[in-house]
């Protein structure tokens, strides 16, 4: 029993020395706390950033104001809001036009050479011009991120169309399948496995834009309180926003994972 | 005599490659009557496959043509149902789904594709397997929902390529004897491409056997036993040793083409 529960943390072992000998380092004095804070001030910065920063007075405020009332949760959702609306907007423009390229020689013969003079320009290039359009707020940071998730989604898309197994064409012309049901039925769910890669690929690419973006377009958002804390010297909270941006990382992710397996469920490699 | 359903003529087919034009098809005539159980027989290379393909509409004859029931084929049609060897179901929808979808894409009455359905599911032992996809089923299994999918079009030919040609010996009996009881029910013309001389003996009225390249008919032999057929009886033995002449002469002339080559 004893053993069997060593056996099942070990992987805790490794980050907790670590964190101990980071302690203990700053510490000794041997490391300079602005630069370097101890774990033990950047968990207490953390709380101070989490908790809410009203008393929470039940006649005059909801719950939910009061949680939102302390930076955190308004900075996660501030942030979570952009790569949500960012990339539903890069994948329902990449959706379609990857589908018809992939579907189609012609469409794809007229704009592939756009595509690939455009597709190497990293998202973040686009700052510069994307002020100058949009000013500031959330139409640029949106418009990034947006682009960031566009590229990955609409080459997957291309490339699951063409990769569908010709049988399953040829079944359902056998069936009597017009061109519409062919491409609702047949060729949309025989390429979702790419599809559903190319957009967590694209959800990578845009969160990376987002947080680039709130450091430069916005005042709201993981991204800007990292930066805001700088201004300050708040190492502390430097590290505390990082991992905060690790974990709405992590929360999409693992969101995005449940959603492909359920999406999947019929796809023979998630066995 | 039934009505005559299929009529092929004169069809010849052509495939341009670098190595030069390869005749898979060469002066086909043929003449398949409503109900008939046709097995069309021969090594890999006779064009067996690409007369199927010819009469399901997915590659065209370069001369001559195919009429079904009046009308000459140009293109694929549920009238004439297709099963794969590889089964071809698709991995995203239930057993259920596969099934119904030639109806459904009808916009057929809900009652009735349901009605349907459950009679299919039950004729080919599949009722419980109605909400798996089919990475959950078993080779054999799977050639079942192929094999209720196309019945479920109601279409009067159904085509079958080497349908059984993956399975295991025992599955693959258990789903010849299946098919026989779905021929029998059902009244459908069935043209079964196999290179399997026992196969062919133990399902069809006729065999056509073709030869290699450039494929012809090179003999159309009528079987009259009853069925059941008995694998093992003097009857079937005697036709086992005549078409295995026949059909080996073929392959021989095929590995000589090919000198170590494998494949089609």
């Amino acid at each position: 029993m004893v053993k069997d529960f060593f056996s099942r943390i070990k992987g805790i072992w490794v980050p907790l020395i670590a964190v101990i000998i980071w302690e203990l380092l700053v510490r000794s004095g041997k490391v300079n706390p602005q630069i370097l804070p101890a774990p033990s001030a950047v968990l207490v910065r953390w709380y101070h950033y989490v908790i809410p920063a009203e008393v929470h007075d039940p006649k005059t405020m909801s719950y939910v104001k009061w949680m939102f009332s302390g930076e955190f949760f308004g900075d996660m959702w501030a942030s979570f809001y952009r790569v949500f609306i960012g990339c539903l907007i890069g994948t329902a423009l990449a959706l379609p036009l990857g589908l018809v390229m992939g579907a189609s020689t012609k469409v794809y013969d007229y704009f592939n050479p756009l595509i690939q003079v455009l597709r190497p320009i990293p998202p973040i290039a686009y700052i510069p011009l994307s002020i100058l359009w949009f000013g500031l707020g959330n139409a640029p940071a949106v418009f990034l991120i947006a682009l960031g998730a566009f590229f990955p989604v609409l080459m997957n898309t291309i490339v699951g169309v063409r990769a569908v197994d010709s049988i399953y064409i040829r079944a359902a012309r056998n069936m009597g399948a017009n061109p519409f049901v062919m491409f609702t039925q047949v060729i949309l769910p025989a390429a979702t496995p790419y599809i559903l890669s190319g957009i967590r690929i694209g959800i990578g690419t845009g969160f990376i834009c987002m947080i680039v973006a709130e450091m430069i377009a916005v005042n709201s958002g993981l991204g800007y309180r990292i930066l805001e804390a700088r201004e300050y010297f708040w190492s502390d909270k430097i590290i505390a926003g990082m991992f905060s941006i690790g974990l709405l990382g992590l929360a999409i992710d693992m969101v995005v994972d449940r959603l492909n397996s359920y999406l999947l469920r019929w796809h023979r490699g998630l066995e | 005599m039934t009505a005559l359903q299929i009529k092929i003529n004169n069809v010849h087919k052509v495939f341009k490659g670098s190595g030069g034009d390869v005749v898979a098809l060469k002066g086909i005539d043929l003449e398949i009557h409503e109900g008939q159980f046709v097995c069309l027989l021969g090594p890999s290379g006779c064009g067996k496959s690409t007369l199927l393909n010819a009469i399901a509409g997915f590659s065209l004859p370069t001369t001559g043509n195919i009429v079904v029931n009046g009308k000459e084929v140009r293109e694929p049609g549920p009238d004439r149902g297709m099963v794969f060897q590889e089964y071809a179901l698709f991995p995203w929808m239930s057993v259920a789904d596969n099934i119904t979808f030639g109806l459904r894409i009808k916009k057929e009455d809900p009652k009735k594709i349901e009605a349907k359905l459950e009679e299919l599911l039950t004729m080919l032992k599949l009722t419980e397997f109605r909400d798996r996809y089919p990475k959950d089923l078993s080779g054999g299994m799977r050639q079942r929902v192929a094999i209720a999918r196309v019945l479920a079009l109601d279409s009067p030919i159904m085509l079958m390529d080497e349908p059984f040609g993956a399975l295991d010996a025992l599955t693959r009996r258990s789903l010849q004897d299946e098919l026989l009881k779905v021929w029998f029910e059902y009244k459908k013309t069935i043209i079964f491409v196999t290179h399997s001389i026992e196969e062919a003996i133990y399902l069809s009225d006729r065999i056509v056997v073709m030869s290699y390249r450039p494929g012809t008919v090179k003999k159309d032999i009528t079987v009259k036993m009853p069925r059941l057929r008995d694998p093992t009886g003097p009857e079937f033995n005697a036709l086992k040793a005549e078409l295995s002449e026949l059909v080996m002469s073929e392959q021989l002339r095929f590995e000589k083409a090919h000198m170590g080559i494998t494949g089609d």
